[in-house]
């Protein structure tokens, strides 16, 4: 091993050398030029996300326990647009009085979760994957409790601490079935190995429950909401973006990569939990009315649709569940921008609150609006495309009756995303949010969301690259 | 360039211009001028085509154009027009132009307004150029969600649920068709790589066991907008809620969207499950069009009224294709246009009585013609073309299709005829009803005296409608025979698999 392939971990090394500077950086600044950690942490991000996109030489590391390929690289950068953004959001919200001494340790934390979820990804045998995983969850917990005076902030830690917790058992405890009947952590020797054999049936089921809980999926998602609704809007944000599309990817390519040969078996189980998710998501999302826990539901019925690409098992499946996730973040974060900005400035994090908002910060309106037809998936923005090429992954499998399901379920989750729509455009209020100006970060990132949401569907320049480099079960 | 696109280039290009003004007066003059356009360019394709048809260009389709788009899936933008498209385009480019001078007077969020009319035209115009079902269906999306915002925001009564109902109703059609043209695609593969190209699909026959499943997911799927009973409920409560221009649009062009995607995409694909089950649409059509005709009778509101006498006149279309000889379907068509000119031409004058009485309940109005003669005479107008008055288009539609469906010997088809066409008495009976309360007898009220006749906006608005009304009425037999011509391969298709 030399000093070259250390090159096939540069974004891992990049994203620790900013957690060292911040570390660092957090000691030696004095009390009052704190903010400046913001703008420095959010710069040092922006360039590891540009220099994550420069061309890389593909190959393995630690006899195969890490592993670089193209398609990893792009999972990478995906999440890193959406951490970046969620950065240059989060700005003036770090600025507060009380978040004054802990502004390193929110990039420490965020990092640190985004180190671990490269590992995920990048992994090449089971135990670097609950090492990445663990990574990604345990400083997550942190961050959900990041407003400590906030009870709702406090219970949101230690319910994702506590269910992370379990859920990580059961993840191990499947593992440990799977090694003990493969005789290997390693993917490369576990596939030879892999049949239909009722003790791994047992363990990959478990498996399967463990990453459920990660991705929230029916029935494993009763600490979503709750998490979602307590923790800083910011932190929703990345929870609900860039945590799920790393447990979604790593989910996908074990399933690949490992258990291409068992499909018999994870297809019923994918089928169903996806009938659940889908569901059971909308149907809480219809009655909720503050707009975290709204979009905490809406971010689970969206699971019930990855699984769907998912489910297709080849490269038709990778690249639409890719080009899901990527205009997920886009979307999604649009989304949440405009919730924060408007949490920032009234404290308001209802939907009846929204009544008339048109009228007064209309630019605001027409980003949550496009966000919103776009989780929907209506043309002409990008979530249209995402959600009909999902729906033709599933089809190419021929379940017809699934897509059914799926699409009904759209239908309905139009009808909760229009009800924001019309409070926002249609509903009289006696007193509206006043109009206000979003700082220039937040503008930023609303514009970064916007170009992406409406180039991103037309673009088939970046479906065709991400379907060149997506790869299926052999 | 191929002269298609500026159907999706014009519009796109009025949008952005109206993002640029300042207030109402300058965004209605840039949806007018870019209409304007429109309506013009949609003339010059009619003309065009006509003459390289005479010329002696075959060809079902012409103005053929084909971009790749998504390489891996073989999505195209795919682009042509047969004289039936050609037909659809400029009717729904004279509905969208009066449309806009009947909203003229539009104040509040008026840019907004203007902005989403026009990109429902947009889903319209690139819906019937589309021969890329992924385009196609991609067009027809965005013609149904404008909607509601159009009626949310300016429309009256009930709105916002008449909004949220038709909405989720449409969207759910469109859920069905989602599955309906995956399994198109997917099944195209048995003749090379899987495709969503129109031409390419007609060239195939599909498995018996596969049409049966697929053909009411895209029946229906489309059928919905087409008011289909029982699915037609949408209908009636979206049309009396929308704003005039809407309602225009909506009852005028879009409805056709429905019965032309049944025809070009239903029917045309799957001939045989066409054949198998078209029992069961016809009397769910037939249901419809005397349904909808006996709704109207009881209805007090002008808006109801019409609405109602859509689902009926739209149910004739259905019942028309689902009949599948060649005379029928033509008068399919000729009804799709005909119907769509004279419920723009009413919903135009409803908008307009409205403005000045402030209700549409009958009850309340009377003597208008003496106030008002051209808005009362246009109404005339309108009322005759309906209840299928010779000399005007719907006489020539109706006619058309009642002698078609008549042509099947066997009695299941002639008895749904003669229920069928019954509905021409009932349609007789509240349009002249209408008519009587409106027009004639007593002033209701004295302020009544000071109503000014139309304004000049509302005269081009629509004299632009009862012009081709009366042409079509006088002269059906070019616009017929070319509708024949297109209708061709269609009714081959079907008849083959007989």
């Amino acid at each position: 091993m030399d000093i070259a392939s250390f090159n096939l971990m540069r974004n891992e090394l990049i994203l620790v050398g900013i957690v060292l500077i911040m570390l660092i950086g957090e000691i030696f600044t004095k009390s009052e030029n704190k903010n400046k950690l913001i703008t420095l942490g959010t710069i040092l991000f922006g360039v590891a996300t540009l220099i994550n996109f420069l061309p890389l030489q593909e190959g393995m590391l630690f006899g195969g326990s890490f592993q670089t390929t193209r398609m990893t690289m792009f999972m990478k950068s995906v999440l890193n647009l959406g951490v970046f953004i969620v950065f240059l959001q989060s700005n003036t919200w770090l600025k507060r009085e009380d978040n004054h001494g802990k502004i390193g340790e929110f990039f420490i934390l965020i990092i640190s979760t985004l180190i671990g979820m490269n590992f995920m990804i990048s992994s090449g045998d089971f135990l670097m994957m609950y090492i990445g995983l663990e990574l990604a969850t345990i400083p997550m917990a942190a961050l959900a409790a990041y407003e400590k005076y906030s009870e709702k902030s406090a219970e949101a830690g230690i319910k994702l601490i506590l269910t992370s917790a379990l859920s990580s058992g059961i993840l191990l405890y499947g593992l440990s079935f799977i090694y003990g009947t493969t005789g290997s952590i390693y993917f490369e020797d576990c596939v030879r190995n892999i049949g239909i054999n009722p003790m791994q049936t047992f363990g990959f089921v478990f498996f399967v429950a463990g990453m459920a809980f990660k991705i929230s999926l029916v029935p494993f998602h009763l600490w979503t909401a709750d998490v979602y609704e307590g923790a800083p809007v910011n932190v929703t944000a990345y929870l609900s973006v860039v945590s799920k599309g790393a447990a979604a990817f790593t989910f996908m390519i074990i399933l690949y990569r490992v258990f291409g040969s068992i499909t018999k078996v994870w297809e019923p189980l994918l089928y169903t939990l996806a009938v659940a998710t889908m569901t059971i998501g909308n149907l809480f999302a219809l009655r909720q009315n503050n707009l975290k826990r709204f979009m905490a539901f809406s971010s689970i019925a969206q699971a019930g649709f990855i699984l769907l690409g998912i489910m297709q098992g080849g490269t038709l499946g990778m690249t639409t569940v890719v080009y899901f996730m990527l205009i997920y973040v886009f979307t999604n974060l649009a989304a949440f921008g405009v919730i924060s900005a408007i949490s920032e400035f009234s404290g308001k994090e209802n939907i009846t609150d929204y009544n008339s908002l048109y009228k007064t910060n209309p630019r605001l309106s027409l980003i949550l609006l496009l966000a919103l037809f776009s989780l929907a998936g209506i043309p002409p923005v990008a979530g249209f495309f995402s959600k009909f090429f999902l729906f033709t992954a599933a089809g190419a499998k021929g379940y017809y009756i699934l897509i059914l399901i799926a699409v009904l379920n759209a239908t309905i989750s139009l009808y909760y995303y229009l009800r924001v729509v019309k409070a926002m455009l249609i509903d009289k209020s006696d007193e509206p949010i006043a109009t206000f100006k979003t700082p220039w970060p937040m503008r930023i990132s609303l514009l970064i969301c916007v170009a992406g949401i409406f180039v991103i569907g037309f673009a088939s320049v970046i479906y065709e690259y991400i379907s060149s480099i997506s790869f299926g079960i052999n | 360039m191929n002269i298609l696109n500026l159907f999706v280039i014009i519009p796109v290009l009025t949008v952005i211009g109206i993002l640029f003004t300042k207030d109402y007066k300058g965004a209605r003059v840039t949806a007018a001028v870019g209409m304007s356009l429109q309506l013009l360019t949609a003339v010059i394709l009619v003309l065009s085509f006509f003459a390289q048809r005479k010329a002696g260009v075959h060809g079902d389709f012409l103005y053929l154009s084909d971009y790749t788009w998504f390489k891996t899936l073989n999505i195209h933008y795919c682009v042509g027009v047969d004289s039936i498209a050609v037909w659809m385009l400029l009717l729904a480019s004279i509905v969208v132009f009066a449309g806009i001078f009947a909203s003229w007077q539009v104040e509040y969020l008026a840019r907004e307004f203007f902005i989403s009319l026009i990109l429902l035209a947009t889903g319209v115009f690139g819906f019937f150029i589309s021969l890329d079902l992924f385009t196609m269906f991609l067009f027809y999306e965005l013609a149904v969600i404008p909607m509601y915002l159009l009626i949310g925001i300016w429309g009256s009564g009930p709105k916002e649920y008449s909004a949220m109902k038709l909405t989720l109703m449409l969207m759910g059609g469109s859920a069905l068709l989602i599955v309906g043209l995956l399994g198109l695609y997917f099944y195209s593969s048995s003749a090379g790589p899987v495709t969503f190209n129109l031409l390419q699909l007609s060239k195939i026959s599909f498995p018996l066991a596969m049409q049966r499943f697929f053909f009411p997911f895209l029946f229906v799927g489309f059928g919905i907008l087409g008011a289909l009973f029982p699915l037609h409920t949408w209908s009636p409560d979206g049309h009396s809620s929308a704003p005039t221009a809407v309602s225009m649009l909506h009852a005028g062009v879009l409805m056709k969207l429905g019965g032309y995607g049944c025809m070009r995409v239903a029917m045309f694909l799957l001939p045989d499950a066409a054949h198998e089950m078209s029992w069961i649409f016809l009397i769910l059509t037939t249901i419809s069009v005397v349904y909808g005709a006996f709704g109207a009778i009881w209805q007090k509101d002008l808006k109801y009224i019409n609405a109602y006498s859509s689902v009926s006149h739209c149910g004739l279309v259905l019942f028309a294709l689902l009949m599948m000889n060649k005379t029928s379907m033509d008068g399919a068509v000729l009804q799709m246009i005909s119907h769509g000119l004279m419920t723009a031409l009413f919903f135009a004058l409803i908008g307009m009585i409205y403005g000045r009485t402030h209700t549409r309940n009958i009850d309340q109005m009377g003597g208008l013609m003496a106030v008002v003669p051209f808005l009362g005479v246009a109404y005339v107008i309108a009322g005759l073309a309906s209840l299928g008055l010779p000399g005007l288009s719907g006489f020539v539609a109706e006619m058309t299709i009642f002698f078609g469906s008549f042509q099947h010997p066997d009695t299941f088809h002639r008895v749904a005829t003669i229920i069928a066409t019954s509905s021409i008495v009932i349609t007789a009976v509240y349009i002249l009803r209408v008519v009587g309360k409106l027009l004639l007898g007593q002033l209701k009220e004295k302020e009544y005296l000071e109503f000014p006749d139309a304004k000049w906006y509302e005269r081009i608005s629509l004299v632009v409608l009862i012009v081709p009304i009366a042409m079509i009425g006088f002269y059906p037999t070019f616009l017929s025979s070319t509708v024949m011509d297109a209708l061709n391969p269609i009714v081959e298709r079907l008849t083959a698999m007989l």
